[in-house]
């Protein structure tokens, strides 16, 4: 399967990514070789098998509800490139 | 313009942050998101730090399930959550963990009662469980970012497009806030977002087929927001139409103060969120008994309670109704009749003098149990003009006393002689004094002039200081006029 370029820069725009035109080229490249393995898989019969979304078979894994310690304001903030007293400060989001 | 042409489409989504004491997804405690210091209730899992994994708060999902069955829905044997990506400095992962194609609960409805007095049924589609956001505020100079509510639990109530006026929105959004308080699942306040509602809204010409283009309106901080915000998107949407500019698929925002609608982005396209089925969390299983027990801890609801008002104490459908819309003035109601108090008597007074009063000093009846009246002291009062003790005007004054002091109405009416004078020979004594001081109107009064009655009542009263019993005080007074007829 070979992935157009337009669709390699969708996918880069909703992952925030600015490609150059190259890197289009070589994305489109490397993800339609990624999506060939899964073309693979595909050759499975799977017809007798239930879908799943979990490869653990795992259900119903709860807490109750009981509150631990919160970290201190400054350990939230601690890793942030930018605060301003104890909130993270971030760019402006601008919509159009 | 022709309104009886187009018809008003809207549906409602409502988030509800639910009452745990922890996070959706972990341990980290939940505050009060509006008071709260910035970044005091944030955990790893909150910042969607690397390596943390999301654990599902069991009694979130009991108190989404207990929603999902108040509102008649089906609760579907397996739920699960899916991630919602897209990015937006509120949201640290990068996701929103929430549910897509397996919501917890579906196809369920309330019954709304109309001022028409008709009955509409409002379908609900689903209910889900996600995570809050944070809180960004803009600063013109960046945005700082509080996670306070970042994984807050969060129910999403999606109605079907089944509202067609603003009314019905309004009686829609009240009956369902009434119902999550008396689930005590959310304190349904609008003005600090714990509660918040988004109208889909558009407009259908009778000769249309299908759906026109609507818009979804935000940040509406009260039901009568959403009541002005419909009715000023319709007029909108009606006159673009019939200009033939027609209307642009959009998120609007509600301006408060200028009371319309103003443009906050357009959707050329329909968002790409890439749901995908959450890896980092089990199915939810949900067995028959499960759905069972819950079911058991189901409080009775306000539209059963109002009609056991109606059905067992003979209270009107209006008195009911409003008597059950907020779940304390229902608790005080029913607190005060277990003294026995006579059922109408305590209404009348709660709708009439004890609301009013609320009125007076700007208090909110949600607040009813935080007054110094206790339900069974205000109960009190109310068997003292029952009774006869009191008269209705001096109810009131013991009343005012009561709310400012705290005091029972029987201590309040022995310490300042307030009893209602119901003895005959006092009642006597004032008439002749009345007639004494009035010469002129005796003779008027005998020679026809009926209506005079009222004004000597009034003077009547006026000398037993208010404190007549207005029974006894007629009665005698039309005895003794009477007898100077002949």
């Amino acid at each position: 399967m070979e992935l157009s370029r337009e669709e390699v820069r969708k996918i880069a725009e909703l992952a925030k990514l600015d490609l150059t035109e190259d890197e289009v080229d070589l994305y489109a490249g490397q993800l339609s070789h990624v999506l060939g393995y899964f073309r693979k898989l595909q050759e499975i019969d799977t017809s007798a098998i239930a879908p799943t979304a979990s490869v653990l078979p795992l259900k119903n894994v709860f807490r109750d509800d009981v509150p631990q310690p919160a970290l201190t304001p400054k350990q939230v903030t601690a890793n942030a490139p930018q605060s301003l007293g104890d909130q993270f400060l971030v760019n402006d989001v601008f919509e159009d | 313009m022709a309104h009886s042409e187009w018809k008003t489409i809207v549906g409602l989504e409502i988030h509800a942050e639910l009452l745990t004491e922890t996070k959706m997804f972990s341990a980290c405690p939940v505050v009060d998101s509006v008071t709260a210091p910035p970044n005091t209730a944030v955990d790893p899992v909150s910042l969607g730090l690397p390596g943390t994994l999301p654990v599902i708060n069991k009694r979130a999902l009991e108190m989404a399930m207990q929603v999902g069955l108040a509102l008649n829905c089906e609760i579907p044997p397996v739920n699960q959550f899916a991630r919602k990506s897209y990015f937006y400095p509120d949201l640290p992962k990068g996701y929103q963990i929430s549910q897509y194609d397996r919501p917890l609960a579906v196809n369920g409805y309330v019954d709304i009662d109309l001022s028409d007095g008709s009955t509409q049924r409002i379908r609900i589609r689903r209910a889900h469980l996600e995570e809050d956001t944070g809180k960004s505020m803009h600063t013109g100079d960046g945005s700082l970012i509080d996670y306070n509510r970042a994984g807050v639990p969060l129910l999403e109530i999606v109605t079907e497009p089944d509202i067609h006026s603003a009314e019905a929105a309004e009686v829609y959004a009240r009956q369902l806030r009434a119902i999550l308080v008396y689930l005590g699942v959310n304190d349904g306040d609008m003005s600090k977002g714990v509660m918040r509602i988004e109208p889909n809204i558009s407009v259908m010409h009778k000769d249309d087929t299908g759906y026109r283009t609507r818009t979804e309106v935000k940040n509406l901080n009260s039901i009568r927001s959403l009541f002005r915000s419909i009715e000023y998107e319709t007029a909108r949407h009606i006159k673009a139409w019939e200009s033939g500019e027609g209307v642009r698929q959009a998120t609007m925002g509600w301006d408060e103060a200028k009371q319309r609608t103003v443009v906050q982005r357009y959707k050329e396209s329909a968002e790409e969120y890439r749901y995908f089925p959450e890896p980092d969390l089990p199915i939810v299983e949900v067995s028959r008994e499960w759905v069972a027990e819950i079911r058991a801890t189901l409080p009775e609801l306000p539209i059963a309670k109002a009609e056991r008002f109606m059905n067992e104490l003979g209270l009107s459908r209006y008195d009911a109704g409003v008597l059950v819309a907020e779940r304390a003035v229902a608790e005080y109601f029913e607190q005060g009749l277990t003294t026995g108090v006579n059922a109408k008597s305590l209404a009348n007074w709660m709708l009439g003098q004890l609301f009013s009063l609320f009125n007076a000093r700007n208090i909110t009846r949600e607040d009813i149990a935080t007054t110094k009246i206790s339900a069974t002291q205000f109960a009190g009062l109310v068997k003292l003009v029952d009774g006869g003790t009191i008269n209705k005007a001096t109810g009131v004054t013991v009343l005012e006393e009561m709310y400012d002091t705290g005091a029972d109405a029987q201590a309040i009416v022995d310490a300042k002689g307030l009893a209602q004078i119901s003895d005959t020979s006092a009642v006597e004594a004032a008439v002749e004094q009345m007639l004494a001081e009035n010469p002129a109107w005796l003779t008027e009064y005998l020679g026809g002039k009926d209506k005079l009655f009222g004004p000597m009542m009034g003077k009547v009263m006026g000398i037993l200081k208010g404190q007549g019993n207005p029974a006894v005080v007629k009665e005698v007074m039309a005895k003794m006029l009477n007898a100077r007829k002949v």
